[in-house]
């Protein structure tokens, strides 16, 4: 048992746990930060380091600021966090909260029993997976870049501010 | 870089973080923590796919990693637009209030 990857699996866990009960969203959203960290680290020893690089720049960097933007725009305060307060009572959330963890409890019971020998794992080459990236995959990274225009046309599309009439002769008619 | 970190606890590190953000997305009911959980859901499921393979010694778990963080980019622009469109119209985050379609 690795001890860095103990270390930075319970580091995860546990802000993760802290991001699912926080009421300041951001607050949650610092400690989703120091989870991706954590998984970065996980994914680093994994032998992967060009996707431990991505996960800090694109997750923590280019997402987490979308987050932080949106929150400046919405301007959250006080009464977000005491409407937090009032929603997150035991009784809403004990129901979910254990049948998820009687799923977790089968789930980690299947995986512990299936593969139990250690394997050594080696780095993988960011080389080949580049080129396997722009050999076989080639499609689904345009497919990937259709996507990426889609969603930006999107946001723009629904992002804009509309009227609240929705026709123009009621617009008439109510004036 | 060899380690010895077996593929089932990493299995399991990305089952417990996919639990966790299931439970996000059940128990609360403001939009925006509901967001964040999938966002960590999607993670674990990215981690999951990186643990195979480097199981299998293959990069194609790496691959499908990259498409996940595209299609994880995509999905929060849209979500985001989305939060201030309802934020404008309702003057609210709670999901219940929006329940104009009456599905």
């Amino acid at each position: 048992m690795n001890l860095l990857f103990s270390i930075s699996s319970v580091i995860a866990i546990v802000s993760t746990l802290m991001v699912i009960t926080r009421k300041h969203p951001v607050h949650a959203l610092l400690y989703l930060i120091v989870s991706f960290l954590a998984i970065a680290v996980v994914i680093y020893q994994l032998g992967a380091p060009f996707i431990a690089i991505l996960e800090l720049i694109i997750y923590a960097g280019a997402i987490m600021v979308l987050f932080i933007f949106t929150m400046m725009l919405l301007n959250l305060g006080k009464e977000t966090i005491d409407q937090e307060r009032k929603w997150l009572q035991p009784q809403t959330w004990t129901g979910p909260v254990l049948l998820s963890l009687i799923l977790l409890v089968e789930l980690i019971y299947l995986l512990s029993k299936s593969s139990s020998q250690e394997h050594a794992i080696t780095g993988m080459d960011t080389k080949i997976v580049a080129q396997t990236l722009f050999g076989p995959y080639l499609i689904l990274v345009e497919l990937a870049a259709l996507l990426l225009t889609a969603g930006i046309v999107g946001a723009a599309h629904i992002g804009q501010h509309k009227r609240r009439v929705s026709h123009r002769f009621l617009e008439e008619y109510n004036e | 870089m060899n380690t010895d970190i077996s593929i089932s606890q990493v299995l399991i590190l990305a089952a417990i973080l996919f639990s966790l953000g299931l439970i996000g997305v059940a128990i609360r009911r403001n939009v925006l923590f509901m967001l964040i959980s999938v966002e960590i859901m999607l993670n674990a499921a990215g981690l999951a796919f990186i643990a195979a393979g480097a199981k299998w010694n293959q990069p194609d778990g790496q691959i499908m990693f990259l498409f996940i963080l595209t299609m994880a980019a995509a999905e929060v622009s849209i979500g985001l637009a989305l939060i201030m469109q309802i934020y404008h119209q309702h003057q609210s985050l709670d999901i219940d209030k929006v329940n104009e379609m009456k599905g």
